[in-house]
């Protein structure tokens, strides 16, 4: 072929090559926004519930007092509520048969009558009186409302049935239907409803589990790379530490979660489910990462720091701890936050150890059964209920969040704290 | 109980501290001998001796009570009763045992179960007792010692940093034990699996059905049917199958979008975009794998199924396909960077001296710097395979949990991570075959994944070795 | 323009960024001549080296101002394609830089993506001949599949050459290429130079001006940027006209 058209196929092959690495790229990101976009959209929702007004008559014979009486606090959180709720849940709406009746009454949420025992436990001069009170509903009428439920599937295939849509389209009609701030996310634990399911217990069972994590995994960490860079001789020990080191960074952290299984559950007989076994077996995990980066940190100060205070008659122990460490800190800090960060995403080896178990309660210390944000996550989005998509997605917004801060808080760190050295 | 060990051992060594530095001022003052070292030493020298045998004392013991009172006890509970007694059997005693003597149980009270927590009391206050001498006997016969050694004048500072390098050297050795601790507890579960069941049928076998598996006692005789079950139930090369399969099709993500974004970025991208682009790379990296397993579950594999059904193709809804695309999404990052760095390392004089030649700058990547950093390259995607293989979350939430032996990226099939989970996640007894054969599958992967790292190293190094 | 002048420079001036390293440079190269650039390091003269085949396109904050006249086209218009430029100019490093391929495929190279050869025999021709213009063809005759790392650095440079040679270029640019060799390996690159300019015009930097007495024709002496003296190599270093010129040839500084 001639010059001229062998030049052009050239500059055209040098095109397409351009090309394709800049579609490469526009595909990474487009990814990055597809996951956040996808996460942030279905979450928003999380942060509200849906309510229902209902009146609420706390009557004093329907609690079980005689008229004249005026009962303590004490007596009042005695008393059977049984009755004062089943009016108020069946009181909003007309039915006509028990099957409507019943349907009208899985309308509220799980926890309403918890809702109206507590306003009579906050207000006690309330009692023998009518009060109007926005109930949380029912997770199905909370999605419903969301507009996450199609209306025109066929019924059998709805959560909700054509009498409650009669209901909810009535009730909305007469303005009895709000959102408001969802106070249960972030302060409840897990629940099998999802309208007051919270993550509560997974954020201090992650908060626990970092912490030992960090308790445990920085001074050792910290004082095995001083060793290794300052101290180790060059012998053959020396070597299979390293390799030993590098190798744990590289082992799936399945294994590390077969390895808190076979000895810290079985052999040492540590609790299960706890935050306590879940914060060892990270720590385990995050170990090799900040060796990594606080070796390198020390490997960074320059030699003439080292030889300054050896010529001041400054012992080796003297001219590390005092001198070469606290220059390597800035670089071993934000390797740490970053080990923590990926620590607080892990999730396979606390499945094994238990911290998967439906926890009710907010963990109180290390040594109570908990589940972390991540096995949150899991276990939410096994569950077949809508309501629990958007929970999980609220839920992993709060991770990134987390996760932000603490990779912003890294770089932040090492960018005011190191020195370049010239 | 320890606790308190703890703060009278803190009080101690506060003592010990203040005594040791004034009884060098002491010596030194009386004696008109110069200290070789400055008093705080002594101090700390003295202090460390009092407190660190003592609370090694304490450490262990905590750490070794509990199994040598349980073996102790069910030593003794196999001699009261005549029974022969399977381990599991065995463990629910003890923690009957443990849960009357704590005046925490409900339940029938055999003579069995009263005898044993009897023992388990009184063993447990042997043992307190004994632990509070041992401590005493270890404060007191250490300070002594540090004593005599400061009265003689000891270079306390050199004996203080001694004990320091020491503790380093057992820091850094905690690697070594957690290694150690993997291989230890992966492979007594793996053998004791390896004594019900074939190893060839384990490695080779190609049916993987572990409910299939009801033998829980070595030795025990088995029905014909039973072990011709038992052959069938653990053979697990469809999960290698169905590992090396997702891998693949991850790898097939991973690898041209990660070398080709990594290739744009170090050759092609100005600095701005190299300042943006790269970060936010990056960011795919720092997204823990369950969410990636989320997103793969509710998002990636209805949208696979659905679009296959407009095609009037069969598609799963937990395809091979959905999990392999978004495990191929995270590896991006992985091989993006490495590829980044190691293009980066290739000399400038190299691309100039192709340049120089009329060599467009396509032609000067393709054929010079690419050849040139192709070890590290692989180096990397080895790196990104183990990253793979080794991958649990987002496998567990989108791909299936039958074990298929296919092909077919549209069907479901299961990886040797999500098997793992599955068996442990139930409500297993920890001596069955299933359970163990968890740990053998484990114990397969951390070589597969060692080996993996072990090459992909070398290859970096041989790479490395050539421009040093 | 005569037809001995191969290169004109005019009104040369170079900036990296702020900074501007070299200063209005005028001279004409001679074509089928040697010419060597001199001056103290810093001068300037690689920079202007590097722009007789636009290699500092490569560096983003330089900058070129004024006209690199080559066979009577100014090679900085916009048209100009640098790809074939530097088909047409070749240039060979201070530090030997072969790829790191077989001593075949460096001095291929050039040839298969400017498309020379039809088929291998051709190629093979090529690179023979280009080995053999080296100098360096009966040296690794038998071991054309090796690689070119492998060699020593007198034979590493003069494979440079080789692979410079093999597309046929009108211009070699020589920049101090034998810094980094001893003297034997110096001298034999010295001959060839010799040799090659029946075929090539040659630019030749070198900090070492007994090199630049022994093989060129004309010498230009550079100094902070400007071009103090261009004339023949006999009157620069017999009879210098500026008295800079002088100090340097006489080590005064430099």
């Amino acid at each position: 072929m001639t010059r001229e058209t062998r030049l052009k196929k050239r500059y055209a092959a040098e095109q397409r090559f351009r090309m394709y690495g800049i579609i490469s790229i526009i595909i990474s990101l487009f990814f990055v926004g597809l996951l956040l976009f996808k996460v942030f959209t279905g979450g928003a929702t999380a942060f509200i519930k849906t309510t229902l007004e209902v009146e609420v008559n706390y009557s004093k014979e329907l609690l079980g007092f005689k008229k004249t009486l005026e009962p303590t606090l004490g007596e009042i959180k005695e008393a059977d509520f049984f009755d004062v709720s089943y009016q108020a849940a069946t009181s909003f709406y007309k039915y006509s048969n028990d099957e409507e009746e019943k349907f009208i009454k899985i309308l509220l949420g799980g926890n309403y009558e918890q809702e109206i025992k507590n306003h009579l436990f906050e207000n006690p001069h309330l009692l023998g009186k009518k009060v109007v009170l926005n109930l949380t509903t029912s997770d199905d009428l909370d999605q419903l409302h969301k507009g996450n439920f199609p209306r025109d599937i066929p019924e059998d295939r709805r959560r909700i049935n054509n009498f409650q849509l009669k209901v909810y389209d009535s009730l909305v009609e007469q303005g009895k239907i709000k959102t408001k701030y969802n106070n249960y996310f972030l302060t409840h634990g897990d629940s099998r409803d999802a309208e007051i399911a919270g993550v509560a217990g997974a954020i201090i069972g992650s908060f626990f589990s970092i912490i030992i994590c960090l308790i445990l995994a920085f001074p050792i960490a910290l004082l095995a790379a001083v060793y290794l860079e300052e101290f180790a001789p060059k012998n053959r020990i020396t070597e299979i530490i390293e390799i030993n080191i590098n190798n744990l960074a590289a082992v799936p952290s399945i294994v590390f979660g077969l390895l808190a299984l076979g000895v810290l559950l079985n052999v040492f007989g540590l609790p299960r489910s706890t935050s306590l076994v879940g914060g060892i077996t990270l720590s385990l995990m995050t170990l090799p990462t900040i060796i990594i980066a606080c070796r390198a940190s020390l490997q960074a100060v320059p030699p003439s720091i080292r030889e300054g205070a050896l010529a001041m008659g400054a012992s080796k122990v003297q001219t590390v701890m005092h001198h070469v460490v606290p220059l390597a800190m800035p670089g071993t800090l934000s390797g740490t936050i970053i080990g923590l960060a990926q620590a607080l995403g892990e999730t396979a080896p606390l499945l094994l150890i238990g911290m998967v178990a439906f926890v009710v309660d907010v963990p109180s210390v290390p040594t109570d059964p908990s589940a972390s944000l991540p096995v949150q996550i899991y276990l939410w989005s096994e569950q077949a209920e809508r309501g629990f998509v958007e929970k999980t997605s609220a839920t992993i917004m709060l991770l990134l969040g987390f996760l932000i801060i603490m990779n912003s808080l890294a770089v932040w760190a090492r960018q005011k704290f190191e020195r370049k050295w010239i | 109980m320890n606790s308190i060990l703890l703060f009278v051992l803190l009080l101690l060594s506060i003592f010990s501290f203040y005594y040791g530095k004034s009884r060098i001022k002491k010596i030194s003052l009386t004696s008109s001998i110069k200290a070789k070292s400055l008093p705080q030493f002594y101090g700390y020298y003295q202090a460390l001796w009092c407190a660190l045998p003592a609370f090694l004392v304490i450490v262990f013991w905590t750490i070794l009570e509990p199994l040598i009172v349980k073996n102790l006890i069910l030593n003794k509970i196999q001699s009261i009763t005549s029974q022969e007694l399977s381990r599991d059997q065995l463990t629910f005693l003890y923690s009957q045992i443990v849960s009357l003597a704590g005046n925490n149980f409900s339940g029938e009270i055999t003579e069995a179960i009263k005898q044993g927590a009897l023992s388990y009391k009184s063993f447990l206050s042997i043992s307190q007792s004994s632990k509070i001498v041992l401590f005493f006997c270890a404060v007191i016969v250490a300070t002594l010692f540090a004593y005599s050694k400061i009265n003689n004048n000891v270079h306390a500072r050199e004996g203080v940093e001694k004990i320091f390098t020491t503790i380093l050297f057992l820091s850094s050795a905690a690697a070594i034990l957690t290694t150690v601790g993997i291989i230890f507890s992966l492979l007594f579960e793996t053998l004791k699996f390896f004594q019900t069941i074939n190893f060839f049928d384990f490695m080779f076998g190609l049916s993987w059905s572990p409910q299939k598996a009801f033998v829980t006692n070595p030795g025990e005789v088995l029905t014909a049917a039973e072990a011709k079950d038992l052959k069938e139930a653990f053979g697990a090369v469809p999960l290698f199958a169905g590992t090396a399969f997702i891998a693949l099709i991850a790898m097939c993500v991973a690898v041209p979008i990660g070398l080709f974004s990594g290739i744009y970025l170090a050759e092609y991208a100005s600095f701005k975009q190299r300042k943006w682009g790269k970060p936010i790379i990056e960011i795919l990296a720092g997204v823990p794998t369950v969410v990636y397993g989320f997103f793969a579950a509710l998002t990636v594999g209805p949208f696979f199924r659905v679009v296959g059904d407009t095609l009037g193709i069969e598609v799963s809804s937990e395809s091979a396909l959905a999990a392999g695309l978004v495990m191929g999404v995270m590896i991006i990052p992985f091989v993006s960077s490495l590829s980044d760095d190691v293009i980066n390392a290739v000399p400038q004089s190299l691309r100039e001296g192709s340049l120089a030649m009329g060599a467009t700058k396509s032609e000067t990547i393709k054929k010079v710097v690419f050849p040139a950093a192709l070890p590290g390259i692989v180096g990397s995607i080895l790196l990104a395979v183990s990253r793979a293989v080794g991958e649990t979350m987002i496998v567990v939430m989108a791909a299936g949990l039958a074990a298929n032996l296919t092909i077919n990226p549209l069907e479901a099939t299961t990886t040797i991570t999500t098997q793992i989970v599955m068996i442990l996640v139930g409500d297993q007894e920890f001596t069955s075959a299933k359970t163990q054969s968890a740990f053998a599958l484990g114990l397969t992967l951390f070589c597969l994944t060692l080996i993996l790292n072990f090459v992909a190293l070398r290859f970096v190094k041989k790479y490395r070795e050539k421009y040093d | 323009m005569t037809m001995e002048e191969k290169i004109i420079a005019k009104d040369v001036s170079v900036f990296y960024g702020e900074k501007q390293a070299l200063f209005d440079i005028n001279l004409s190269i001679g074509k089928n001549k040697v010419t060597a650039l001199i001056g103290p390091s810093g001068c300037g003269k690689s920079t202007f080296l590097r722009c007789i085949n636009r290699m500092n396109d490569v560096i983003d904050i330089c900058k070129v101002h004024g006209e690199i006249e080559i066979n009577g086209k100014n090679i900085y218009d916009k048209s100009v394609d640098v790809v074939q430029l530097r088909e047409k100019v070749g240039m060979v490093f201070q530090k030997p830089n072969p790829f790191p391929k077989s001593i075949y495929d460096n001095v291929s190279y050039g040839p298969t993506i400017h498309g020379l050869a039809k088929d291998k025999t051709e190629m093979d021709q090529i690179v023979e001949h280009s080995l053999k213009k080296a100098a360096l063809w009966d040296e690794v005759k038998d071991r054309l599949n090796e690689p070119g790392t492998g060699l020593s650095g007198g034979q590493q440079q003069r494979l440079c050459i080789a692979r410079a040679i093999s597309i046929n270029p009108e211009v070699i640019l020589m920049d101090e290429p034998c810094s980094a060799l001893d003297p034997i390996a110096t001298a034999k690159i010295e001959d060839l130079i010799g040799e090659l300019k029946e075929t090539f015009t040659i630019v030749i930097v070198t900090h070492s001006m007994s090199q630049a007495a022994r093989v060129s024709e004309k010498t230009g002496f550079f100094h902070l940027g400007k071009l103090i003296e261009f004339d023949s190599t006999d009157k620069i270093f017999k009879n210098p006209g500026n008295s800079m010129t002088q100090d340097y040839i006489t080590g005064r500084f430099g």
